[in-house]
C-alpha cells in the first residue's frame, strides 16, 4: 500500500446481528489532508471510526493506516495516532497530570524520561495548565474536551482522528482548537475530523466524506463537492418583471422567484448560473433598465449538500 | 515539520521508533500499580483490614476474661501467650469473608471499571494490546492479595509484640521454635494466604470482562466466594469438595507443626493454578475478540 494515504478502506463493513451498519465504504484520506467525515446520526461514522482503530472487528473489507494493514499492526501504527473518540474519558480520582501520564504509559513507543515535560507541553498548547493537578471530577465539560485534546498531543503524531473536538468548547476555545487543528496540518499531520458543524468543516476542511445510511455517499476535495451543488445567482430588484424577461433571453435555467426573507425587503428572484458570468447578467439588467439592488453568486454551502445527499428529515438513520 | 512548534520539535527526537520489548510493559505495570494502591477505597480496605487485628489485641488485652483452649477462632486462646499468634488469628477471622470482599472488589474492577469509565477504548487505542492489558490487571490483582496479607501479618505482628509477651512459641504438635522461627512460619502462613486468594483473583477478572458494571461483577466474584464455601460444608456433594477453591484456604495449619508439612501447601498451589489457568484463558478469550463499544 502506497505512501499517500493517511486512511484507505476497501470494502469495509460491519453488521451488527442482521443490520449492515457500514456497508463496504471506501474511505481515501489523503496524507497531509484535513479530512471532514459527516453524516447524520446514526450512519456509521462512530463505527467507522471504532473499526480503524482496532477497537472492533469489521465483517468484511480492509484497512491500511499509514501504510500499515489494520487491526494486524495496530501496535506499530497506534503510537503515532492520537484519538479523541466519542467524547473523552477520565479517571475522576486522578488529576489532569496523572490522567495523562497513564495514557502515556500504556503507549509502548512514548519513552518515561521526558513525559512530564511533554504532558507540560501538551496542556500548555490546550491551556490547562493551571488546573493539570486539580482531579478530573472537578473540571468543567470544556476543561475535559480540552484535555482530550491534551491526550491526543502527547506525542507528535502522523495523523489525527478527532470525534466531534469542539464538543462542550466556547466560541474561543472552539476557534483556538481550529486554529490548532491548522497549524498541525501546516507540520504535515494529517486530521480526520468527525463533526456535525458543517460551518466548522467549511472552514477547516481540504476534503470530506459523507456517510448516509451506513454507505459513503460522497468522498473528495471539498471545493468538487461544492460544485454538485449548481451555483445560482441571486438578484434583488424591484422590477421583477423586467428582469424575468432579461434572464428569460440569456436562456439562464431554473429562474425562481424567491420568498421574501425576514431581513430583506426587496423581492429576489434567483437562476442557475450556467457558464454565464455574473458581471454579463448584470450588465444585460441594467441595460434594460432594471434597477439592480444586490446581485451575488450562490455557490450553495456544504449545508446544501449535505441534505441534498443524505435527506432531509428528523429521522436519524438506522 | 516546523521548528517553530517545541513540542513538535523537540518530542520528534524523543520518540524512539522502536524500545526494548517488555519495556512498555513494565511502564504500565508500574502505572497500573500506582493507580491502584493511591486510590482512596484501596487504602480505605487496606486500613480497614489492618484494624482486625488490632481490634484482636485490644480486646484480648483489655478482657480479664480466660478463654478455655480451644474456645473461639483458632489461635485465640494463645494469644495472651504469646503475641505471634495475633496475625494468625486475623488471618483466620477475615479469610471466610472479608479477604474474599476485598479481592472482589478489586478483581471485579480490573476491566469492568475501565469500561465504565470509558477509559478502556483510549487505552486499546494508546495501544495497551488485549494481553498486555489482561495481564497487567491479573499481575496487580495477585499483588493486592499479597498486600491485604502482609498487612495483616505485619499489624499483627507489631501489635501482639507491643500487646504480650514474646518468646518461644509452642506449636501445634506440641513443639517450641524460636521467636525468630515463629516469624518465619507466620510469613509463610501469609504466603499460603495469599496463594489461596490468587484463584478468585483470576475469577474475578474474568467476570470482569462479561461486563462494564464493575459493582456487578463485584458481587458475582464475593457471592462465588461464599458459594464454594457452602458447597464446601455439605457432605452430600464431598466430590466437589477437592475442586473448590476454596477448599484448602485455612489449611495452613498444617505450616504450624514441626516438621512443616507441606501437602496443604502443595495441594492448594496446584488447585489455584489450574484455576489461574481455566480462567485466565477465559478471560483473555473474551477480551481480545470482543469489540470494545463502551
Amino acid at each position: 500500500m502506497s505512501d499517500e494515504w493517511a486512511i484507505r478502506t476497501t470494502g469495509l463493513t460491519k453488521r451488527f446481528g442482521r443490520r449492515t451498519v457500514v456497508d463496504r465504504i471506501d474511505v481515501a484520506v489523503p496524507r497531509g489532508a484535513v479530512y471532514g467525515f459527516l453524516g447524520p446520526n446514526g450512519s456509521g461514522k462512530t463505527t467507522t471510526i471504532r473499526m480503524l482503530l482496532g477497537l472492533a472487528a469489521p465483517n468484511a473489507g480492509e484497512m491500511w493506516l499509514l501504510g500499515h494493514r489494520m487491526p494486524a499492526a495496530a501496535r506499530q501504527v497506534l503510537p503515532e495516532v492520537g484519538a479523541l473518540v466519542e467524547g473523552p474519558a477520565w479517571y475522576p480520582f486522578l488529576s489532569g497530570t496523572d490522567n495523562l501520564a497513564r495514557f502515556d504509559a500504556a503507549n509502548p513507543a512514548m519513552r518515561p524520561r521526558d513525559r512530564q515535560r511533554r504532558i507540560a507541553a501538551a496542556l500548555d498548547r490546550v491551556g490547562l495548565s493551571h488546573v493539570a493537578k486539580k482531579k478530573v471530577r472537578a473540571y468543567s465539560l470544556g476543561m475535559k474536551q480540552r484535555l482530550g485534546i491534551a491526550a491526543a498531543l502527547l506525542a507528535p503524531r502522523q495523523l489525527l482522528v478527532l470525534d466531534e473536538p469542539t464538543n462542550g468548547l466556547d466560541p474561543q476555545g472552539t476557534r483556538e482548537v481550529r486554529a490548532l487543528i491548522r497549524s498541525l496540518a501546516e507540520d504535515g499531520t494529517t486530521v480526520f475530523v468527525s463533526s456535525h458543524l458543517l460551518s466548522e468543516v467549511e472552514q477547516i476542511c481540504t476534503h470530506v466524506g459523507v456517510m448516509s445510511r451506513g454507505k459513503l455517499v460522497a468522498q473528495g476535495d471539498l471545493t468538487a463537492l461544492r460544485r454538485l451543488h449548481r451555483p445560482r445567482l441571486v438578484i434583488e430588484t424591484p422590477d421583477v418583471e423586467r428582469a424575468l424577461r432579461v434572464l428569460d433571453d440569456l436562456a439562464l435555467r431554473d429562474v425562481q422567484r424567491e420568498q421574501t426573507h425576514t431581513g430583506s425587503t426587496e423581492p429576489r428572484i434567483s437562476a442557475e448560473l450556467d457558464g454565464v458570468l455574473p458581471e454579463e447578467v448584470c450588465a444585460a439588467l441594467v441595460h434594460a433598465g432594471v434597477r439592480v439592488r444586490g446581485l451575488r453568486p450562490d455557490h450553495g454551502s456544504l449545508e446544501d449538500v449535505f441534505v441534498s445527499l443524505t435527506g432531509e428529515g428528523f429521522d436519524v438513520d438506522g | 515539520m516546523s521548528a517553530a512548534d517545541p513540542l513538535l520539535a523537540d518530542a520528534a527526537a524523543s520518540v524512539p521508533r522502536r524500545l526494548p520489548a517488555g519495556t512498555g510493559s513494565f511502564v504500565f505495570f508500574r502505572n497500573e500499580l500506582a493507580t491502584l494502591f493511591r486510590r482512596r477505597r484501596t487504602i480505605t480496605l487496606l486500613a480497614v483490614l489492618a484494624a482486625v487485628p488490632l481490634l484482636i489485641a485490644v480486646a484480648v488485652k483489655l478482657s480479664s476474661q480466660q478463654i478455655a483452649p480451644g474456645e473461639g477462632p483458632t489461635f485465640l486462646d494463645r494469644i495472651t501467650q504469646n503475641g505471634l499468634f495475633v496475625g494468625l488469628t486475623a488471618l483466620v477471622v477475615c479469610t471466610p469473608l472479608f479477604l474474599p470482599l476485598a479481592v472482589a472488589v478489586v478483581a471485579g474492577d480490573t476491566v469492568a471499571g475501565e469500561a465504565n469509565l470509558g477509559t478502556l477504548r483510549y487505552l486499546a487505542i494508546a495501544p495497551v494490546g488485549r494481553l498486555r492489558l489482561i495481564v497487567t490487571k491479573f499481575l496487580t490483582a495477585t499483588v493486592f492479595c499479597a498486600a491485604v496479607t502482609v498487612v495483616i501479618t505485619g499489624v499483627g505482628a507489631v501489635v501482639g509484640t507491643l500487646f504480650f509477651p514474646v518468646g518461644r512459641v509452642t506449636l501445634l504438635s506440641g513443639a517450641t521454635i524460636s521467636p525468630a522461627a515463629a516469624a518465619g512460619r507466620e510469613f509463610l502462613v501469609a504466603g499460603y494466604v495469599t496463594i489461596s486468594l490468587i484463584g478468585l483473583a483470576a475469577l474475578g477478572l474474568f467476570v470482569s470482562t462479561l461486563t462494564d458494571i464493575p459493582v456487578g461483577a463485584m458481587a458475582a466474584v464475593a457471592v462465588a466466594a461464599i458459594a464454594s464455601q457452602i458447597l464446601d460444608s455439605i457432605p452430600q456433594v464431598s466430590w466437589l469438595h477437592p475442586w473448590l477453591f476454596s477448599h484448602y484456604w485455612l489449611g495452613f495449619g498444617d505450616l504450624l507443626r514441626d516438621p512443616i508439612v507441606w501437602t496443604s501447601l502443595l495441594r492448594n498451589a496446584v488447585l489455584q493454578a489450574g484455576y489461574v489457568a481455566v480462567f485466565g484463558s477465559l478471560a483473555y478469550g473474551r477480551f481480545a475478540t470482543k469489540d470494545l463499544l463502551a
